[in-house]
């Protein structure tokens, strides 16, 4: 007999998936439960948002990214009383949501300001000038740096969020900056004082360092190819 | 060195009308889409992209009409997903193609799908790029509203739902089973293949995955033919490429040109070559994971085969110039440390592997 092989009546052990992957929070306590509705608080526009997310995937688990999305645009960071409302909504445990979002470099699971400003200290970036921009911003946020580098870190007053990141996919713009979701560059050092302080006066970011201000690197010279200038498709 | 891009993709990229329908349609876009519908059979498409030739643009190089004519042909619910995650540093062109003319992508994704027989579609943008995916939210509206998407489309018996899915910061999620668990609502780690993503992906159905770019091309390949799009590129690299340049050059940025032309005409003609005063010493040749090519290597074709014969990778089209200004192993501990940093820790190789690497340069770089 095959060593390897199960025997005959060998069931595989009937592991509910679900409640595997929602509990952890304590080994060897009671699984978490699905939260209720009623008992969360959840801001009506928070679960429409949600539910209409849900519609929009064959399973409803799909929403989850959405929905953490969402609890962070509404509570600037993702609160544990915004997750445990999300949860409510999608019917899956808080942990679950927790365990989504901590894998995700975007969500952030503790306060985080009114601003957050991330700083691409990737290749492209590095080359031109990235780690020194990193420094700049956190001097003129007065953030730590070391903390900046490592996940984000606060400005003096707790306003601003400074975090170095992984590449943003803007490298033309080298070395550039991710203000509030918006792309900038390239930025000398100089530029980070100016952003942090528009920042705190809630004014408009350097507009004519943005990446929508941009044109295309080699001009609007169009090709005179004539397979390119007879063609049958689209941009003709 | 003087040289002009080809631009298909990016004609009239230029002209921010190109964002909306109605500035598509005035260039002919949706076109294609309206002639597939009313006098092409999905086996005749399927055929045309299979012999086009039309390789991958996501990194692999994969033929995009074979990864279609995996899908199998029954009643069974089948998915798209159109991976728009693009995190492989000194990668930027899809955010181009995306934001400045998103309706070309969709009309690719809706011929895609008819053809495949395809009834729900992803378009898994990551995180980072909100305004991109703005665009896109507002583009997907559009056509929904002209018909394009939703039920029996022009009158077919064709649906079709496009959902725009946003990511939140993971590298892997590139990685296209990665980006199915992502999109199932879970933690982005990479699944054991075999299965493959055709037999068994999205909800467990069969799925293609495949790039912005490679979508981009499939109104332009099914409206002038196979041919056509042969008659750009090379023998085994077909079609032109977006091209993203970045690092220590004078003019950073996207270029479209046909595969096959010289990688000095790329980055001495195009992108201006090296900032005054320095010489370039090295460059990735296909985003931070291809092995560095050096300036001897200058004088290759910029195509699939050639990067491979040098033992490189021309990826999804990424060009990172280091000049003498570089330090190399700097160079490779701050690649690595980004590795390090994005590996999602399922497999040990990875895992440890990554940390061993970053320990290693360390050691090298203090000397």
């Amino acid at each position: 007999m095959d060593p390897f092989s199960p025997s005959d009546d060998f069931e595989m052990p009937g592991l509910p998936v679900d409640v595997a992957n929602t509990t952890g929070r304590d080994a060897l306590g009671e699984p978490e439960q699905i939260p209720e509705l009623s008992d969360v608080n959840c801001p009506d526009g928070l679960r429409e948002s949600i539910e209409a997310s849900m519609a929009k995937y064959p399973d409803h688990k799909s929403a989850s990214i959405p929905a953490l999305w969402a609890v962070q645009r509404l509570y600037g960071w993702c609160t544990p009383e915004g997750i445990t409302q999300a949860a409510a909504v999608m019917k899956v445990t808080p942990a679950y949501l927790e365990s989504v979002a901590s894998f995700y470099d975007l969500f952030r699971l503790e306060p985080s300001g009114e601003a957050q400003v991330l700083v691409c200290t990737n290749i492209s970036c590095w080359m031109r000038g990235g780690d020194e921009l990193l420094d700049a911003f956190c001097e003129a946020a007065g953030a730590d740096r070391g903390e900046a580098g490592h996940g984000g870190a606060l400005s003096a007053d707790g306003k601003v969020m400074v975090s170095g990141f992984e590449c943003l996919g803007a490298c033309d713009l080298a070395p550039m900056v991710s203000v509030n979701e918006r792309y900038y560059g390239p930025l000398a050092p100089e530029d980070a004082e100016t952003v942090i302080s528009q920042l705190k006066d809630g004014g408009e970011v350097l507009p004519e360092k943005a990446l929508a201000a941009r044109p295309l690197p080699g001009g609007d010279q169009e090709s005179d190819d004539e397979r390119v200038t007879s063609t049958k498709g689209p941009n003709q | 060195v003087s040289i002009v891009e080809t631009r298909v993709l990016l004609r009239h990229a230029t002209d921010p009308k190109l964002k909306t329908i109605d500035g598509y349609r005035s260039y002919g876009g949706y076109r294609t889409l309206e002639k597939a519908y009313d006098e092409m059979e999905p086996d005749t498409i399927v055929d045309t992209l299979e012999e086009s030739g039309l390789r991958g643009r996501g990194g692999a190089g994969f033929s995009m009409g074979k990864k279609v004519s995996f899908l199998p042909h029954g009643n069974e619910t089948k998915y798209l997903c159109c991976n728009a995650d693009e995190s492989e540093p000194g990668a930027f062109k899809d955010r181009e193609l995306m934001q400045r003319n998103p309706h070309q992508l969709i009309e690719g994704i809706v011929i895609a799908s008819y053809a495949a027989g395809i009834s729900h579609a992803f378009i898994f943008i990551r995180g980072e790029y909100d305004r991109q995916a703005d665009i896109l939210d507002d583009a997907v509206a559009e056509a929904y509203e002209a018909g394009y998407l939703g039920r029996n489309i022009l009158g077919s018996n064709h649906n079709l739902e496009l959902t725009v899915h946003r990511g939140a910061g993971a590298y892997i999620c590139g990685e296209e089973t990665a980006l199915l668990d992502a999109l199932e609502g879970k933690r982005g780690n990479p699944r054991l293949k075999p299965p493959f993503p055709a037999v068994q992906g999205l909800y467990g159905g069969p799925t293609l995955i495949n790039n912005v770019e490679t979508l981009s091309n499939v109104s332009h390949i099914v409206a002038n033919g196979a041919d056509w799009f042969r008659s750009f590129g090379t023998e085994q690299s077909p079609g032109t490429k977006v091209v993203s340049i970045s690092g220590r050059v004078k003019r950073p940025g996207n270029y479209e040109v046909e595969l096959g032309v010289k990688l000095r005409d790329l980055i001495y003609g195009l992108a201006g070559g090296p900032l005054d005063g320095h010489e370039i010493k090295a460059f990735y040749p296909g985003g931070s994971s291809s092995p560095v090519l050096t300036p001897a290597e200058l004088d290759l074709p910029y195509s699939f085969e050639a990067m491979a014969e040098a033992k490189s990778m021309l990826g999804s089209g990424s060009i990172i110039v280091a000049d003498d200004s570089i330090s190399i192993p700097h160079m490779a501990l701050r690649t690595a440390r980004f590795y390090r940093h994005e590996s999602c820790g399922k497999c040990t190789p990875c895992r440890e592997g990554t940390n061993w690497t970053v320990k290693m340069l360390e050691r090298v770089v203090r000397g």
